[in-house]
């Protein structure tokens, strides 16, 4: 067996996503230069609301990974964005003083998050459980969180001398500091922080889809028992996804403490844990650039939900992925890419005829 | 250790078990037969529980009566719910758990835009058993008693009746059922609506007990999905039944001990353990248990 190694490039472009070719590549070219310089002309207001939205791309782009690659449904991000979010604020907080105080803090909570999330990968994928077991045991251990931190209110409460704070959650955490650089809440510096994370998750992520452990990835999605009979490992495959996408969503979670400073119980709970579920099923889960838009688009509409008219959130997240999973089981993102190409490629006289990779259509 | 206070202690675990068997079973039989996950579950329970309230408040019927119409209202929606969102995944199973998921939502938020953030709950019948200086509330025992009825039920369903056998045979092999003229369909529909029927009855039987809220679904659900995680669906009845009785036995000595929270912790510990080494959850266990005795009988 001859082995190529393909080209950065070359695997950059790869068929495990939407978007290929030079103009798909000019277009992102074009609208990430647009992403970085936006902060010449925009408020601090926007720019403080627009990376509070791309804050929690990595998050959703982790959950991409393992539910449309790696085929494994999980409930668990929100509980390792908090995760992140608490460690970073319990180390930060405690080592203050010293410069490298928040970095430690980052590196910590990522580690941690990754951490439990290979604990916990460990017992379940090495089991061969059944697809439907993860997302159900995911989803306890966010309300177990959630519950847990719930109830940490009161002065016995405490690590080193930071104070858990129950339901009201962990206040007054230093935002990441590097050396004279502060990325707090309304600054330049954390805008192009997300952003940079954001577009690091997104090309990360690609190429590692279109590495051979990404071709491997989808093998095990599409049949894990022949992949396991080609003499791959794929509960340690799915582990190392798995702890990938929860290090993902402690990222974000670190980056949302240093936004706001704060971070409480109900970043772990029901409907956070919902959110990027319905992300990556409405923006379509074959399709890291698909999750990628939906999420800044569904946070942006969750924003304004929650500014009037709170109390319809749920009603509308949930009619949104009900109908999305009925009408549009690829995803709005994706049917609306697919038709697009469709329309362009017809008139030059080749209908598409193939299915994609990755296309599970349900009849 | 004196006797009454081993009598209080398997008051707490008979209670316990109540609570992960009544929670859990509706819920497993779906999975059993139907091989789907319902989200909805606990909303649905969440349901039963409104209905009751709502009949005992507001339509002044007996108790009784009110909880009957929560098993046949929720039994009847549910039947819906299978019939116009649950039918169309069933090619992709897990398509189906997203989906009741959305469902979820849409109930306990519509429930709290409709009647508001909570209810004035059923009075708890104020019964008591006492025994050697401890005293039992009777409708506790109630409970227990309405847990082992629903076990016997359905297995006398499964086991002793024309529509149980045709059950047991869409659950061993969907296609060869069809092809001897068992509409599979129907049956799915069926076993929807017992299920969600359970989860009726599940809410009726709490109403009194816990405050009416359109959350409350999420208290009986965490214990409902690591019950089913750990029973497996291999055999719905059996594995709820062993399910329940072991993690009663885990999460009743630490509940007592370190409170409520601990309890939880303990039976996702448990889960996660039980999972790793069978996979298939403890009814998965004795069925394969059953086949390898089977084949060795044969030979």
């Amino acid at each position: 067996m001859t082995e190529d190694r393909p080209s950065a490039l070359s695997r950059l472009n790869g068929p495990q996503d939407l978007g290929r070719g030079p103009v798909f590549w000019t277009a992102f070219g074009v609208v990430s230069a647009a992403l970085l310089a936006f902060p010449l002309v925009g408020s601090p207001f926007y720019l403080s609301n627009l990376a509070a939205f791309f804050l929690y791309v990595p998050m959703g782009l982790g959950l991409c990974l393992v539910w449309g690659y790696g085929g494994i449904l999980s409930f668990g991000q929100a509980a390792f964005f908090g995760i992140g979010g608490y460690l970073y604020g319990v180390i930060a907080q405690n080592l203050a003083p010293m410069p490298a105080a928040s970095l430690l803090g980052l590196l910590g909570a990522v580690a941690g998050s990754v951490l439990v999330a290979a604990l916990f990968g460990y017992f379940v994928f090495y089991g061969q459980v059944s697809a439907w077991i993860i997302p159900l045991l995911t989803l306890v251990l966010s309300l177990i969180l959630e519950t847990f931190m719930g109830q940490t209110a009161g002065y016995q409460w405490r690590v080193g001398h930071v104070l858990l704070g129950g339901y009201n959650g962990m206040t007054g955490i230093p935002s990441i500091t590097v050396g004279p650089l502060e990325f707090g809440g309304a600054s330049v510096a954390l805008y192009l922080l997300a952003v940079a994370m954001l577009l690091l998750a997104y090309v990360g992520l690609r190429l590692f889809v279109n590495s051979h452990l990404g071709y491997v990835v989808v093998g095990i999605r599409d049949d894990a028992e022949r992949t396991r009979m080609l003499g791959y490992d794929v509960a340690r495959t799915q582990v190392v996804i798995f702890a990938l996408a929860a290090g993902l969503a402690s990222l974000s979670g670190v980056l949302y403490v240093s936004w706001g400073n704060y971070v409480n119980p109900s970043s772990m709970g029901l409907y956070a844990a919902t959110l990027p579920v319905i992300w990556t099923a409405v923006g379509g889960r074959s399709s890291l650039l698909a999750v990628l838009v939906s999420t800044i688009a569904l946070k942006w509409l969750a924003d304004t939900l929650a500014v009037r008219g709170g109390e319809y959130a749920f009603l509308i997240m949930g009619a949104l992925l009900l109908g999305t999973m009925l009408f549009f089981p690829l995803g709005i993102v994706v049917s609306l890419a697919r038709s697009w190409r469709r329309r362009r490629s017809v008139p030059a006289g080749r209908p598409e005829a193939g299915r994609g990779a990755g296309d599970r259509r349900s009849p | 250790m004196s006797l009454p206070y081993l009598v209080s202690l398997l008051y707490q675990y008979a209670d316990n078990v109540a609570f992960l068997l009544l929670a859990a079973l509706g819920l497993m039989i779906i999975l059993g037969v139907v091989d789907v996950i319902n989200l909805a579950h606990g909303e649905l329970i969440m349901l039963g529980a409104y209905t009751t309230t709502l009949a005992y408040h507001r339509a002044h019927l007996p108790l009784p009566l009110c909880m009957l119409l929560s098993v046949v209202g929720v039994g009847a929606f549910g039947m819906l719910l299978e019939r116009t969102v649950i039918r169309r995944f069933y090619r992709d199973r897990l398509g189906a758990l997203v989906a009741t998921w959305g469902i979820s939502l849409i109930l306990s938020q519509g429930t709290l835009l409709l009647l508001g953030p909570s209810l004035i709950a059923v009075p708890l019948p104020d019964w008591t058993v006492s025994y050697g200086g401890y005293s039992f509330g009777a409708y506790r025992l109630l409970l227990f008693g309405a847990a082992v009825g629903v076990v016997l039920l359905a297995w006398w369903v499964f086991y002793r009746t024309r529509l149980g056998v045709r059950t047991r045979a869409t659950m061993q092999n969907a296609e060869m059922a069809r092809a001897v003229g068992v509409d599979t369909r129907r049956i799915y529909l069926y076993t929807f609506g017992a299920g969600s029927a359970l989860a009726g009855l599940t809410g009726a039987l709490y109403a009194p007990t816990t405050t009416i809220v359109p959350l409350m679904g999420t208290t009986f659900v965490d214990v409902a999905f690591i019950t089913v995680v750990v029973g497996g669906g291999a055999n719905p009845i059996l594995g709820a039944l062993t399910s329940s009785a072991l993690l009663a036995l885990i999460s009743t000595p630490l509940s007592t001990a370190l409170g409520t929270f601990a309890g939880r912790i303990g039976l996702l510990v448990a889960a996660l353990a039980i999972i790793r080494f069978l996979p298939r959850g403890l009814s998965g266990y004795f069925h394969d248990l059953q086949r390898r005795r089977m084949a060795a009988a044969r030979t």
